[in-house]
């Protein structure tokens, strides 16, 4: 069942000047995939876009029935969609039980002590000190932070952009188990990552982005041995592969 | 020096103070310095003033006009203040609408809209002359007569009771802002207002509710320093730059802060009417921001600058 | 006849006007710096020269009867030094808080017009000031013709010096630094320096057009020298055009214009005993005017020579969306 369907969607700063060209994707429920693609392909900007965050200059695109195009970026939460920025991802001047608060507003009242506790019990590093400042805290723990603050509204799709950007190895391999349990509890992943070992050994499925536009989107084993990504990256080949 | 500088100090400081608080929220939030901030103070004492008058006739009749307790005014007063309040709201989000609202969704440099508000506070400054005339105006025909407070000090029963309710109010803000979901929300869209909108807070409706609050802290503002010393178009204006000295001096951002600068600059004006002589009161706030800008520019509770 | 004579006259002021605008274009159409205290420096540029031309009075510092020149360069010197000091405590930081601390140096400066009797004559001001061609003074159309060829070849000089200097490698840099500081800077560049001497010129002519208004009246208080003053020059400066040297002469001429023909308007329509009243309304349109134009015209009628200025434009995208 497709859940996040972008339909020729162009993006960019500024009017003229569209970073993301014409980009066609189609996620389905429960799927883990990655985007990956050269420095300035336009990764970042596309799912920035697709979060509200920068401008939509043509096209559309649809959570499950939903038209979310020009929905406003706070409305997205609400609606199913999390987003989990690179950098200044968490308020640092706030606790971290303050930055969990502010997103568990968003549910009903009910829910919001139970959504924070389980939050809390599945990150144990900040459960044991939510009344620290979140700019206190490690690149790592600050990752973790973003992360859940982003899954306590238990969105359908999760959209992370490059969540092991400036992490040491190790903890890149905390992140990305951390990436793993949420997917295990039925999240639909979309992942912006540089690092592409990381990334294809999470995902099943992978987008390149060259330039701007798809340049194609195909199961990830078949760009396991780097030699289609690196022609794909280097330009020489523009074909999509569908499965 | 007679103690009686410390409490001249403080009742004109709470006004000061007052006044910052809605100033420096509405700077930290909407990210631009208000030059129309002191002409709120001015239109809600003006408004209330208007009110006061209308509803004074009413109340007289009905018997209930008379001075309450030892204050010097009567029912008419709170009441024409919360009316005053309303409509110094309505000025503000009017003017939030047509001005800088226009000029923030078109990208505009903050320099331009702080440059807007400079005209802005301009044409309200001589619109309310031009209404009123330039002549003081008061609330009231009651005489105070100062009491002895202990330690050689004086007040009347409305100064002291301003500085009371500026007490109250400076508290229930600050529990507002740390503790309440809108003042969680707040101090987020000062920290980041895209980041706010990816965690699901409505930027819009933080907006407005900061003005709304600023704008009633301006009006109770006016009214306070309309009551206890006059009512004059110039007197938002000439309060101004005490307003952005306590704000910088408190860190942007700051309620406590704000506060807290006003107290130190209004005793420091106090200090030197005394010592120097009043025709230099209106330069002791210049004196504390260079004071400020050259020690410590993030204030004394602000965030880096 | 006196028609001629007062053209002359409405013309000399908003000379001395436009010279204002330059100095105040310098610091905001090239340097994007929001100087809210302008009175202060053209306050300062006219009472330093009056305190250097001025006869001898009691109760007051003076009596060198210097040339006039000498207080115009004196005047221009001390613009000068008081944007320095100024500058050099808030040019490092945000542009607001240089509008603030100018604000606040404008109406300090104002208060010390008024108080320091001993060296300004306080609220009585400073009379006696010689006036170029003092001589022709008894013929109206001679004298204001004269000075008003004095006051447009100063303007005009300085409106050619700021025109080379735009040219300049030196006005390369600053509009440079102006459209992107973090670029200029990795090419060795100083943006704070540059904005520095970009501020104190700016200054220095505010400095001197002060000294030629207050030569050419003969007279001055610190009632002169008000917020409204400021507000006059940037409605002047913004509707002419900001960044563009003929807009910042073409504002002065039309908004001076306008002040003067809404003041007779005013004392044609209301009663005398209204008049004060009403001369607050000439603020508030002129306020209003400035707000529109920076709704909808914001590069004015003269518009910067070249692409669109760099405060005109967007924000980072960190502010709040729309």
């Amino acid at each position: 069942m497709s859940l996040l369907r972008v339909r020729d969607f162009s993006a960019g700063y500024e009017t003229d000047l569209p970073i993301v060209k014409h980009v066609d994707m189609d996620i389905s429920q429960g799927e883990a995939v990655c985007i990956l693609g050269p420095n300035g392909a336009g990764k970042s900007t596309l799912i920035k876009a697709i979060a509200g965050q920068v401008r939509c200059l043509g096209g559309s695109v649809y959570l499950a029935d939903d038209d979310i195009t020009h929905a406003p970026s706070h409305a997205l939460a609400r609606r199913g969609l999390g987003f989990v920025p690179q950098t200044e991802n968490i308020f640092t001047q706030m606790t971290i039980r303050e930055n969990m608060q502010i997103a568990a507003e968003l549910l009903p009242k009910a829910r919001r002590a139970g959504q924070m506790q389980r939050l809390f019990d599945m990150f144990p590093d900040l459960k044991a000190r939510p009344n620290t400042l979140a700019g206190a805290l490690s690149g790592g723990q600050r990752q973790m932070l973003a992360a859940a603050r982003a899954l306590l509204t238990e969105p359908e799709v999760l959209i992370l952009d490059e969540p092991s950007a400036g992490l040491s190895p190790k903890l890149v391999g905390q992140v990305f188990e951390t990436l793993r349990q949420i997917r295990a509890a039925g999240v639909t992943l979309v992942l912006v990552e540089q690092n592409v070992r990381a990334a294809l050994d999470l995902t099943e499925r992978a987008l390149v982005l060259v330039d701007g536009r798809l340049a194609h989107d195909g199961p990830t084993g078949a760009l396991r041995d780097g030699k289609l990504l690196g022609e794909l990256f280097l330009g020489s080949r523009h074909a999509e592969e569908e499965v | 020096m007679s103690p009686q500088v410390l409490i001249d100090g403080i009742i004109a400081g709470s006004t000061i103070g007052l006044g910052a608080i809605g100033l420096t929220l509405t700077y930290a939030i909407l990210r631009f310095a208000n030059f129309t901030h002191g002409d709120f103070l001015a239109w809600g004492a003006y408004m209330t003033l208007t009110v006061s008058g209308f509803l004074g006739g009413l109340l007289a009749g009905l018997g209930i006009g008379d001075p309450l307790g030892p204050f010097s005014f009567g029912w008419g007063l709170p009441l024409s203040l919360l009316a005053g309040m309303a409509l110094t709201v309505l000025l503000t989000l009017g003017l939030d609408k047509v001005l800088f609202g226009r000029l923030r969704r078109r990208g505009a440099d903050a320099i331009i809209i702080v440059m807007a508000s400079f005209g802005a506070s301009m044409a309200l400054r001589s619109l309310l002359e031009f209404i009123f005339t330039a002549n003081p105006a008061y609330f009231t025909r009651e005489l105070q007569i100062a009491q002895k407070i202990g330690m050689g000090m004086r007040a009347t029963p409305d100064q002291m009771l301003t500085v009371g309710l500026t007490a109250v109010l400076v508290i229930v803000l600050h529990v507002f802002v740390t503790r309440s979901s809108t003042g969680r929300a707040m101090r987020a869209v000062s920290e980041n207002p895209g980041l706010a909108g990816v965690y699901g807070l409505d930027v819009q409706k933080v907006i407005r509710v900061t003005w709304i609050i600023g704008a009633g802290l301006a009006c109770f503002a006016g009214v306070m320093s309309g009551l206890l010393v006059q009512i004059r178009p110039y007197m938002g204006f000439d309060l101004l730059l005490p307003l952005f000295a306590a704000a910088i001096l408190g860190g942007i951002g700051s309620i406590p802060g704000a506060m807290l600068g006003g107290l130190i600059i209004g005793l420091a004006e106090a200090v030197t009417v005394q010592v120097v002589g009043a025709e230099w009161r209106a330069g002791v706030a210049f004196v504390v921001l260079v004071l400020v800008l050259i020690l410590r520019p993030s204030g004394l509770f602000g965030r880096r600058v | 006849m006196e028609y001629l004579a007062y053209g002359a006259f409405f013309l000399t002021i908003a000379m001395t006007y436009a010279l204002i605008c330059l100095g105040l274009n310098v610091q905001w159409g090239q340097t994007g710096l929001f100087n809210v205290g302008v009175a202060a420096f053209v306050g300062a540029g006219a009472y330093t020269s009056g305190l250097f031309t001025t006869p001898a009075v009691v109760d007051r510092l003076g009596g060198f009867d210097l040339p006039i020149w000498i207080g115009w360069i004196a005047a221009a010197l001390v613009g000068g030094v008081l944007s320095f000091l100024v500058g050099a405590l808030t040019i490092r930081m945000r542009t607001d808080y240089l509008a603030i601390t100018t604000f606040g140096i404008a109406i300090t400066l104002q208060l010390a017009f008024q108080n320091l009797e001993w060296l300004t004559g306080g609220v009585f001001g400073m009379s006696f000031i010689p006036r170029a061609f003092g001589e022709l003074q008894g013929r109206a159309i001679a004298f204001n013709m004269s000075n008003l060829a004095l006051s447009a070849a100063m303007v005009f000089a300085v409106y050619l010096l700021l025109q080379h200097l735009m040219r300049s490698p030196w006005g390369r840099v600053l509009r440079a630094v102006r459209e992107d500081e973090t670029a200029a800077q990795s090419m060795g560049k100083n943006p704070v320096s540059l904005r520095l001497q970009a501020f104190v010129l700016g200054g220095a002519i505010m400095g001197l057009a002060g000294a030629v208004q207050a030569h050419f009246i003969g007279f001055i208080a610190p009632a002169n020298y008000l917020p409204m003053m400021t507000f006059q020059v940037w409605a002047m400066l913004i509707v002419g055009g900001s960044g563009n040297n003929w807009g910042a002469i073409l504002g002065a001429v039309l908004v001076w214009a306008i002040w003067a023909l809404s003041g007779s308007i005013i004392s044609e329509v209301f009663p005398a005993d209204q008049q004060a009243r009403a001369a607050s309304l000439q603020i508030v349109v002129i306020g209003v005017m400035l707000c529109l134009i920076l709704l909808w015209r914001p590069q004015g009628i003269l518009p910067e020579a070249r692409t669109s200025s760099r405060h005109l434009g967007k924000r980072s995208d960190k502010g709040p969306k729309p």
